[in-house]
């Protein structure tokens, strides 16, 4: 009998037509089933994640389908419209990849996906993320506490903060070039911030394989802030003393600030953020202070002015 | 040309052809097709689609003297009326979808926020002019005052693109884009203004868009 390896398998071959025809019946009926199925060198069709554990991290609110996480993202670098990076970001490249890890740490580290993947046993944690913009989704994420990686590069006394870039390349992301802001994506957290095991560090969705769109191969899920906060395809996280520079604060400070806590206090200069629109509803929901958070986070902004660090 | 423009069925041909983006919308919406925002996709959609009516609207009379094609004033009022239509639709698909109707948090917003208060400013500049927009009122005021009171489109488009503008977070290229031809339009008008020989005199207004008013 032949065993066919997956590598061997043509994603015309697995997939029946009728199912490849209509995507969103295809998304919606069995999306882990088919991934399993698609195999790890099909184009850009996800992988399932194995040895996944539910983690208490959750929310227990209604998921976001698959469907809407994947065609209505914010990911400049293929565009600016929301379905943009679900039509530009099919080819992407993300293997090989390697993310450095420097700056104020003992041991600095070069990681390949592989390293990534095996680093910490992998969680699902379902979050809440609310975007700057006032809509927001319940994501299932597949990956492990920030901190886990950060412990492995021992920070140095020095580290207070974390920087972090995303993958930039004009080739593969033209789209970029008309986004208004600058590339590479930067972004950075207060290493305390970094440090509390809600800032996640995702591998996945849904059980598979970040799709390119959502921010492949290895990003930032940060979910008491706002979205734009947890930046996608990371290649480099520096532990620096400083605060680093960030993607929106640059193109906009008085709209974005660096600390970009989710606050229905605090509005948009330009518009409210005490209510959102979840995706998939129809009436609004109140935006609740640090997504909903607070018990976990609060305590790293005692004596804050919110306000003025927005 | 001249026999196409004057022809009858063109109006009712453009008529349909504006109907085009509302269709579009309505077949989008009834396969369920609305991107994952829906209420976002309709609004931005109406949006502009207005802008777009109005610079239209705008590049008629341009269009008619450079082409030596007076009929084509004949399209003019529909057009800026079609602009007032997706304003509309634009404005009640915020206000009931995104405010549910409550006015007293749509009156906020529009004192708050400034790209709130510069759209709400095209609407109301366009206001006048649909009630205006009839035969009847170009007499009851008279054509010189007439034509006076609809140069409130320019500031209607204006107040559009602005709107447009500074709700974008950062790629810019569509308001300025938006703003360019508006320029352009603009531009051509006072160029055309510059050069009148007798300024001052009513005579002047020699192509009176009266003449899309009988039918």
């Amino acid at each position: 009998m032949i065993i066919r390896k997956p590598s061997d398998l043509r994603y015309s071959a697995v997939t029946p037509k009728q199912v490849y025809l209509n995507r969103r019946r295809f998304l919606g009926a069995a999306p882990i089933a088919l991934g399993a199925l698609l195999g790890s060198r099909a184009a850009q069709a996800t992988t399932k994640l194995a040895g996944v554990t539910k983690s208490s991290y959750t929310v227990d609110e209604k998921l976001t389908p698959l469907d809407v996480i994947t065609h209505y993202n914010n990911f400049y670098e293929f565009g600016t419209d929301k379905e943009d990076p679900s039509r530009n970001a099919q080819n992407f490249r993300t293997s090989p990849w390697m993310v450095k890890v420097e700056g104020e740490v003992a041991k600095p580290k070069v990681l390949d996906l592989d390293a990534l993947m095996k680093l910490a046993p992998l969680e699902e944690r379902i979050y809440r993320h609310r975007c700057v913009e006032a809509w927001s989704i319940v994501v299932p994420w597949v990956g492990y506490s920030l901190n886990a990686l950060l412990k492995e590069v021992e920070p140095t006394s020095k580290a207070k903060f974390v920087a972090f870039e995303s993958y930039y390349d004009r080739k593969q992301m033209p789209q970029g070039t008309w986004a208004g802001i600058q590339f590479p994506y930067v972004e950075g957290l207060r290493l305390d911030e970094a440090m509390n095991p809600l800032a996640l560090l995702a591998v996945g969705l849904y059980g598979e394989t970040l799709p390119p769109q959502d921010g492949a191969p290895f990003r930032l899920v940060v979910p008491w802030k706002y979205g734009f906060k947890s930046i996608k395809s990371i290649v480099k996280i520096r532990l620096v003393e400083k605060m680093p520079p960030t993607t929106w604060n640059l193109s906009a400070p008085q709209e974005y600030g660096f600390y970009s806590n989710v606050n229905p206090e605090v509005d948009h200069p330009r518009w409210s953020q005490a209510k959102e629109r979840r995706l998939g509803e129809f009436l609004k929901r109140n935006t609740l202070k640090f997504n909903g958070y607070g018990e976990q986070v609060a305590s790293l902004y005692t004596g804050m002015d919110l306000r003025k660090n927005y | 040309m001249k026999k196409v423009l004057s022809n009858r069925w063109t109006k009712v041909v453009l008529f349909v052809l504006c109907l085009v983006p509302l269709v579009w919308l309505g077949w989008r919406a009834y396969k369920q097709d609305l991107t994952a925002n829906p209420i976002e996709y309709i609004t931005h959609f109406t949006g502009d689609w207005t802008i777009r009516f109005l610079l239209i609207t705008l590049a008629v009379t341009p269009l008619r003297k450079l082409f030596n094609q007076p009929q084509l004033a004949r399209f003019r009022r529909m057009l800026g009326l079609f602009a007032f239509f997706y304003g509309c639709l634009h404005l009640m698909t915020w206000l009931g979808l995104d405010k549910f109707f409550d006015l007293s948090e749509m009156w906020k917003d529009v004192i708050k926020r400034r790209f709130i208060t510069a759209g709400m400013t095209a609407f109301l500049l366009m206001l006048p002019l649909a009630i205006t927009s009839t035969a009847g009122w170009v007499r009851r005021l008279g054509f010189v005052r007439w034509q006076r009171l609809h140069r409130l489109i320019y500031f209607s488009a204006l107040a559009g693109v602005v709107h447009y503008y500074w709700l974008v977070k950062s790629d810019v290229r569509l308001p300025l884009m938006y703003f360019a031809i508006w320029a352009v339009l603009m531009c051509y008008r006072a160029t055309v203004w510059l050069r009148a020989p007798h300024r001052k005199q009513p005579g002047r207004v020699t192509i009176p868009s009266t003449a899309s008013l009988p039918d």
